[in-house]
C-alpha cells in the first residue's frame, strides 16, 4: 500500500497548499523550511521538544472514557483525548513548544504571533516567557474586546498586545499585521503560526508539532481498549487540533476521520465559517491555496461563529485536500447545537468544554447515537471552556 | 512592441527616467479614477499603476490597505477596474497601464477569462503580489501569449541566483522593493539600493523600477538616478485621502508634478 507522504518538497498537498507570498517573504521562508528540514528528525531536537512536552506541558494528555454522556447519548462509547488538561488548557501549546525551540536555534529573539480567540496568543506568550523571547502578539480589536481576561493572561506573561483595527478585526486581520511584521523585521524575528495555514512549511510544520496528539491516542487507545476507534471526531478552524489527531491515524483507512466546522447560525443563512462543508470555491489566501469564505469578486467574507476559535475564512491545505481525496469528511455544527452539547458535557461530566470543542462534541452526539455501544467514538476535545464563560453568560442573560 | 517596452525606449532616446504613480481603482469612489488617471498623465506620469482592491492586502501597509477598503466600501471589484482601463484607452491609447493586486481575485475570475478581459482592456503589465514565479507558471503563459507583461518584485534578501530565475519569467520591467517591510513603511537606505540594483542589472536587460518607501521629490530624485523608473505608490494615496472630492485632481496633477519636476532636474 503507498503510504500518505504529504506535502510534495514545494508544499503542495495536491492543489492546496504552496507558497503563495510577496517576494519579500521568500527568503524567510525559505530559512525557515532549511531550518525546519534540519530538525525535524534531530533526535536531539525531538528530545527536548518531548521533554518539554511532558515536563512543561505536562502531556501525555490522558483519554477518558465519558460514560455518562455516551449512556445518555445513547449508542457508541464517546472517549475524550484530553487536551484542554495540557498547560494553557489547549492543544495550541503543544505546536509554540516546537515552533519556540526553532527559533532559539536559528538566534531569532523576537517572536511575533496571531490569535483569535486569545489561545494561540496565550500559548505562545507563556513559551516566550520561559525561554526568555520577546513576544508581540496581534489580535483584532474585536477579538480583545470579546477575550478580555486572556489579553490581560498575555500581558501578565509579558508580552505586547496589539490590538488591529484593519478589516473586520478579527483573527484574518490579525494574521495579515503579523506578516507585515515579519516583512518588516525579518532579521531577528521569529512568526510562530498557530494553526496548519499560511505558505509553506507552516501547515507541515505545525501538523508534525500538533501529531504529537494523534500518535498518543493511536497508543492509549490500544491500551485501553486493545483496537482503535471507529471513528475520531475533531473540530476545524484552521484545522490544527484536527490535523494532528488525524495525522498518525490517515494510513488507518477503518478509522473515519471527521472534521467538525463551524455552521454558525446555521449553513442556509450564510453567516457561518464552514468553508468545507459549504463547498466553497478554491483560492488563494494567506499564503495557501485553499478552499475559501469568498464573494464573487474573489473578496474574502466575514465569518460567522460563536466560537472565535473557529471563526476564519480558510482552512488549512492539508483539510482540503484530505476532503477531495476522501480520507476525511466534513460537517458543521451550528452555534446552537454547540453550546447543547457544551452544557450537556458541564452538567454530565464535570468537564466546560471549549466553545470550539463543543462543535466536535456536538456532531460525536449526533454520531454517537447511530452507532452500536460496541463501537468506539474518539473526539479531540481540544481545550478548556474557562475562556469562554463570559461568552456562555451572556447568552443566558447573565453579566459576570 | 508593448506600451511598456514603448515608453522605456523613448525614455532612454530622451535621457528621462519613467515615473510610474501608484493609486487604488475605485478611490475614493470608483467615478474619479479614471479622471484621476488621465490627469496624472497629463502631470507627468510614464506609466500607471492600479491597485486591484482585495480584502486582505497582506504585503500593504495602512495606507495602501485603507485605500482599498475605500474602494471595497463601493464594490469595486476586478471587473470594474478593467472596466476602468477600458474607458481609460477611450482617451488615451499610449500609456501604459500595470494592475498590481493578489491573486485570489483573478483566480476567482478564473485566469484565462481575467488574461483574455486584460487585453480586451488594454492592459500591459500584471503584478500579482502574493504569486512568486513558481507558483504561476501557467498565468505567466496565458498573460505572455497575449503580450502582456508579467511584472515581478524582487526583494532586499532576494538572492542572486533567485534573481535570475525571476527575470527570466518577467516582461516588460521588474519592480524592486527598495526596503524591507510593506508598502510606505520605513526609511530606505539609498546606497543600499543602489549596490542591489547593480547586482540586478548583471542578470537582466530588463529595466528595473524603484518602488516602497518613495515618499518625497527628493527620494524620488535619488532613486531616478539609480533605477529606470520611480514608483510612487503610499505617497500618492496619502495625498488623495488628505483631500476632497473637489481638489482631488488638481492634489494629485500637483504630486506628479512637482516628482516629474525633481526627477527631470
Amino acid at each position: 500500500m503507498q503510504l500518505y507522504d504529504m506535502p510534495d518538497d514545494s508544499g503542495h498537498f495536491g492543489p492546496y497548499g504552496g507558497i503563495f507570498v510577496a517576494e519579500t517573504l521568500i527568503e524567510a521562508l525559505e530559512e525557515l523550511r532549511v531550518m525546519y528540514e534540519r530538525y525535524r528528525h534531530d533526535p536531539e531536537f525531538l528530545a527536548e521538544f518531548a521533554h518539554d512536552l511532558k515536563y512543561f506541558v505536562g502531556r501525555p494528555s490522558p483519554i477518558y472514557y465519558a460514560k455518562r454522556w455516551s449512556e445518555r447519548v445513547g449508542g457508541a462509547r464517546i472517549y475524550l483525548k484530553r487536551e484542554d488538561l495540557n498547560h494553557t488548557g489547549a492543544h495550541k501549546v503543544n505546536n509554540t513548544v516546537g515552533q519556540a525551540l526553532l527559533a532559539k536555534r536559528m538566534g531569532k529573539p523576537r517572536i511575533i504571533a496571531e490569535t483569535g480567540a486569545g489561545q494561540h496568543g496565550v500559548a505562545t506568550a507563556t513559551i516566550a516567557a520561559r525561554m526568555g523571547l520577546e513576544c508581540v502578539v496581534y489580535m483584532g480589536s474585536e477579538d480583545v474586546k470579546r477575550q478580555a481576561p486572556n489579553v490581560y493572561r498575555m500581558k501578565l506573561l509579558g508580552a505586547t498586545v496589539v490590538p488591529v483595527e484593519s478589516g473586520s478585526k478579527t483573527l484574518k486581520d490579525a494574521l495579515n499585521e503579523a506578516m507585515r511584521d515579519w516583512v518588516t523585521n525579518i532579521e531577528n524575528t521569529f512568526y510562530i503560526i498557530g494553526t496548519v495555514a499560511g505558505p509553506h512549511p507552516y501547515p507541515m510544520m505545525v501538523r508534525d508539532f500538533q501529531a504529537v496528539i494523534g500518535v498518543e491516542a493511536k497508543q492509549q487507545m490500544q491500551e485501553m481498549l486493545g483496537r482503535q476507534p471507529d471513528a475520531v471526531v475533531a473540530c476545524v478552524g484552521g484545522g490544527s487540533n484536527a490535523m494532528g489527531i488525524f495525522y498518525p491515524y490517515i494510513d488507518n483507512p477503518d478509522v473515519r476521520l471527521i472534521g467538525v466546522e463551524a455552521a454558525g447560525y446555521g449553513m442556509e443563512t450564510g453567516k457561518h465559517a464552514a468553508p468545507l462543508t459549504a463547498n466553497s470555491s478554491v483560492g488563494v489566501l494567506h499564503g495557501n491555496r485553499t478552499y475559501l469564505m469568498q464573494d464573487a469578486d474573489g473578496q474574502i467574507i466575514e465569518t460567522h461563529s460563536i466560537s472565535a476559535g473557529l471563526d476564519y475564512p480558510g482552512v488549512g491545505p492539508e483539510h482540503a485536500w484530505l476532503k477531495d481525496i476522501k480520507r476525511a469528511e466534513y460537517v458543521a455544527i451550528t452555534d446552537d447545537e454547540a453550546m447543547e452539547a457544551f452544557h450537556s458535557l458541564c452538567r454530565t461530566e464535570g468537564i466546560i468544554p471549549a466553545l470550539e470543542s463543543s462543535h466536535a462534541l456536538a456532531y460525536a452526539e449526533k454520531l454517537a447515537a447511530t452507532m452500536s455501544p460496541d463501537q468506539v467514538v474518539l473526539v479531540n476535545l481540544s481545550g478548556r471552556g474557562d475562556k469562554d464563560i463570559n461568552t456562555v453568560a451572556k447568552l443566558s442573560g447573565i453579566t459576570l | 512592441m508593448s506600451r511598456i517596452k514603448t515608453t522605456f525606449a523613448q525614455l532612454k532616446q530622451a535621457g528621462k527616467k519613467a515615473l510610474i504613480p501608484y493609486i487604488t481603482a475605485g478611490d475614493p469612489h470608483p467615478k474619479l479614477t479614471v479622471e484621476l488617471m488621465h490627469a496624472m498623465v497629463a502631470s507627468g506620469a510614464n506609466i500607471l499603476e492600479l491597485g486591484v482592491p482585495f480584502s486582505d492586502p497582506m504585503a500593504d501597509g495602512p495606507v495602501i490597505q485603507r485605500a482599498s477598503e475605500r474602494a471595497l466600501v463601493h464594490h469595486v471589484g476586478l471587473h470594474h477596474v478593467l472596466d476602468m482601463v477600458k474607458e481609460f484607452r477611450l482617451k488615451d491609447n499610449l500609456t501604459p497601464v500595470v494592475l498590481m493586486g493578489y491573486a485570489n481575485p483573478i483566480e476567482a475570475m478564473g485566469i484565462e477569462n481575467f488574461a483574455d478581459k486584460a487585453k480586451g482592456s488594454g492592459v500591459d503589465g500584471v503584478l500579482t503580489v502574493d504569486y512568486p514565479p513558481e507558483e504561476c507558471t501557467e498565468f505567466v503563459g496565458l498573460l505572455k501569449a497575449r503580450d502582456i507583461d508579467p511584472i515581478f518584485l524582487l526583494s532586499p534578501t532576494t538572492e542572486l541566483s533567485r534573481i535570475e530565475t525571476i527575470v527570466s519569467k518577467a516582461n516588460g520591467f521588474v519592480y524592486y522593493v527598495s526596503l524591507k517591510g510593506v508598502t510606505g513603511a520605513g526609511h530606505l537606505d539609498i546606497e543600499d539600493v543602489a549596490n542591489k540594483v547593480s547586482a540586478i542589472r548583471t542578470k537582466t536587460d530588463l529595466p528595473i523600477g524603484v518602488g516602497f518607501g518613495v515618499r518625497d521629490a527628493a527620494t524620488a530624485k535619488l532613486i531616478s538616478n539609480i533605477g529606470d523608473a520611480v514608483v510612487v505608490g503610499s505617497r500618492m494615496v496619502q495625498e488623495m485621502e488628505q483631500s476632497t472630492e473637489q481638489n482631488i485632481v488638481a492634489n494629485l496633477s500637483a504630486l506628479v508634478a512637482e516628482l516629474r519636476a525633481a526627477i527631470d532636474a
